[in-house]
């Protein structure tokens, strides 16, 4: 199991969620993700106790996603920013209902119908709830096709142990490269039983529900507060990030997923050139590395942010450096990716 | 002496939140004599909407989930196909199936999903207060079609069971009404042979179900059930219009 | 022999009930019930035959019928 194949991002999302055991996936077909909804297609109509739909929507596919996660089955779906948007709705249920699945989000630039090209424009959506009412996704942000396999996996885990939707945050980039990865046999994890709250009939016992509402305040509140738990628990326990010589670094980047790749070119041509710097990635988006950004900033006097957005990530990094660092942005948006050398001269001004 | 009409099993003990003579509770009780008549209850996983039946889940005395609005059919598609040896249904009104949710209703029928849809179409949207529905009649005078719906700015009222039997994947579609005793024998034989047609995995099955809103229409529940035989019944033809023969 | 039995909690009033009965032996109570709404209650009881009309038009399904 443990050779290395070369393969395409999007394929590889694909094969790793089968290889965590999901055997439901629903989409609608959206570039820069259609290998990965091919993918499950000609893997999933080929396989038993398995079911592909194309759906006729994102709307639908979202809807079908809570309904397979309801009776207990990992189930997938994968889309492009502005299929995003239109699940959010579903997205919002699913998590009001606490019910685990996994959705793919290989974003490319907006905002509107925007364009096909790798951007993070939906940070803010992906990290913040994105549809309406107070809840949160666990956002995943992988950096690598090796990531894209790993994280997904871990997705499936996540999602099952907390009860709570994730989100592997990709971008059009990371979904078309190909990298040569593994697929590890992974250690079994402990997760809970979910027959206290699966639809699967109700032979010897008393109904469910799976009910996304409550019209009574203080009970709907009460519902937000038991879900809450599970953020501050996923604070404590799930913060993913890398570092890189953030210990006596002139200046720390903070970027993830595609731009954290190029920053580490940016290191290696910035040493060349008598430049320390330093990279923190998230890896968690959510649950936010708010900790270790904290701690670097009571050395690390400048940071820089860089995004392939205005600056969306940057809001987190700041509410982390509380005003104990000087926090600098530089990003680029609209599908443009941005080039080691541009960073390299934007973090010269900060020096 | 024997019982012989009495709550059925598949209903549980709540009393139904609707308002007095809404027909939604006479729907209600014929799926759940259905269900029991099959023995499935134990088996059937329902799907409510969005609307005045979306407190269904307290009176199905099987397993529920609630839908966000106009979605039911597409959750039903993925509890079905992952659970395909379970019976699923989904209870929708005419906002949710004939409006906001056109896409799912027409694509899971397209897919010919092995689902039963039980569809209230009672010419106006209830829980928020009676505004205009895609069923609404022309002329029919509502909160949003408050000269009466003018078809030339409205559209004409959607005829679902119709639309729905043109695609060559639904097995089943009918629509009866809910007005009269003989009416309410002849719902509760096409719903149990809608079920009967998933529990024989023959494909997608949807009852469309004339029913009254006496609150929202302003009329006495008797005035209702006479109003929708002689205004609803007209332009909305009880038959079926669909059935497993001709799909062959 | 034939014998229906109200609820006249369940009961909303509706009155449906009443042009169902082929023997007109259902009228609508002059006492009101928890609800506040007047119930439905069987006059002449022994002209009851035990059809079920009633109890298939009940919308709160509060009727049940003996035979």
């Amino acid at each position: 199991m443990a050779e290395k194949i070369l393969m395409k991002g999007n394929e590889a999302i694909g094969e790793a969620a089968i290889c965590a055991g999901c055997r439901y996936y629903f989409g609608y077909p959206i570039t820069p993700q259609s290998e990965l909804i091919a993918y499950m297609a000609k893997k999933l109509l080929k396989m038993k106790d398995a079911s592909f739909v194309q759906a006729e929507s994102e709307l639908a596919a979202i809807n079908m996603v809570y309904g397979a996660a309801s009776t207990g089955v990992r189930v997938m779906t994968s889309s492009s920013s502005p299929g995003i948007s239109l699940m959010q709705e579903g997205i919002s249920y699913i998590a009001c209902s606490e019910v685990p699945c996994v959705v793919v989000n290989m974003m490319r630039g907006g905002p509107g119908l925007g364009d096909i090209q790798p951007a993070q424009g939906d940070y803010f959506q992906a990290t913040k709830g994105g549809g309406h009412g107070d809840y949160h996704l666990i956002v995943l942000a992988p950096s690598s096709v090796q990531e894209l396999v790993d994280l997904t996996m871990d997705a499936f885990d996540l999602a099952d142990k907390y009860r709570n939707p994730a989100m592997i945050l990709g971008d059009g980039l990371l979904g078309q490269m190909m990298e040569a990865v593994e697929f590890k046999e992974r250690p079994k994890v402990d997760l809970p039983s979910k027959e206290s709250w699966t639809l699967v009939g109700c032979k010897g016992r008393k109904p469910h529900w799976i009910v996304p509402f409550n019209l009574n305040p203080s009970v709907l509140e009460k519902m937000n507060l038991v879900i809450n738990e599970k953020y501050k628990k996923l604070k404590e326990h799930e913060v993913r990030y890398e570092s890189i010589n953030i210990e006596n670094a002139d200046l720390i980047i903070v970027a993830y997923g595609t731009v954290a790749r190029i920053v580490k070119t940016v290191i290696q041509k910035a040493k060349k050139e008598g430049i320390n710097i330093g990279l923190i990635r998230p890896i968690t988006l959510f649950p936010f590395p708010e900790k270790i950004i904290s701690k670097t900033a009571e050395r690390i006097k400048k940071f820089l942010v860089v995004e392939m957005s205005l600056g969306q990530m940057i809001e987190d990094v700041k509410l982390a450096v509380n005003g104990k660092a000087e926090v600098n942005f530089y990003g680029r948006c609209g599908g443009i990716i941005p080039t080691p050398i541009e960073i390299l001269k934007e973090l010269n001004k900060y020096l | 002496m024997k019982k012989v009409f009495g709550r059925p099993e598949s209903l549980t003990e709540t009393p139904f939140t609707y308002c007095p003579g809404c027909h939604h509770g006479i729907a209600h009780r014929l799926v759940a004599e259905v269900l029991d008549e099959f023995g499935v209850r134990e088996n059937t996983i329902g799907v409510c909407p969005v609307g005045c039946s979306v407190f269904a889940y307290l009176f199905f005395n099987c397993d529920m989930i609630c839908a966000a609005h106009g979605r039911a059919p597409a959750i039903a598609t993925g509890i079905k196909r992952s659970k395909p040896d379970s019976i699923v249904f989904t209870y929708q009104g005419d906002g949710d199936l004939a409006s906001i949710g056109t896409a799912e209703i027409v694509h899971a029928a397209n897919r010919g999903e092995n689902i039963t849809v039980i569809f209230i179409n009672n010419a106006i949207y209830g829980m928020t207060g009676g505004q205009m529905a895609p069923t609404t009649l022309v002329g029919q005078v509502t909160q949003t079609s408050p000269y009466g719906r003018d078809p030339k700015t409205m559209g004409y009222p959607i005829k679902m069971a119709e639309m729905l039997s043109t695609l060559k994947s639904a097995t089943y579609i009918s629509r009866v009404a809910l007005n009269k005793p003989s009416n309410i024998i002849k719902a509760k034989k096409s719903i149990k042979k809608a079920f009967q047609i998933q529990l024989e995995g023959k494909g997608f099955s949807m009852v469309e179900i004339l029913s009254t809103c006496p609150t929202n229409w302003g009329l006495s529940p008797i005035e209702a059930s006479k109003w929708l035989e002689e205004n609803m019944i007209p332009y909305y033809p009880l038959g079926e219009f669909r059935t497993p023969e001709e799909v062959a | 022999m034939a014998k229906i039995i109200i609820d006249q909690e369940r009961c909303k009033g509706c009155e449906l009930c009443i042009p169902a009965c082929p023997k007109h032996i259902i009228i609508m109570s002059e006492n009101f019930n928890k609800k506040g709404y007047y119930p439905a209650e069987q006059i002449n009881p022994e002209e009851c035959t035990g059809c079920a009309f009633c109890a298939l038009t009940c919308p709160d399904v509060a009727i049940e019928v003996y035979k």
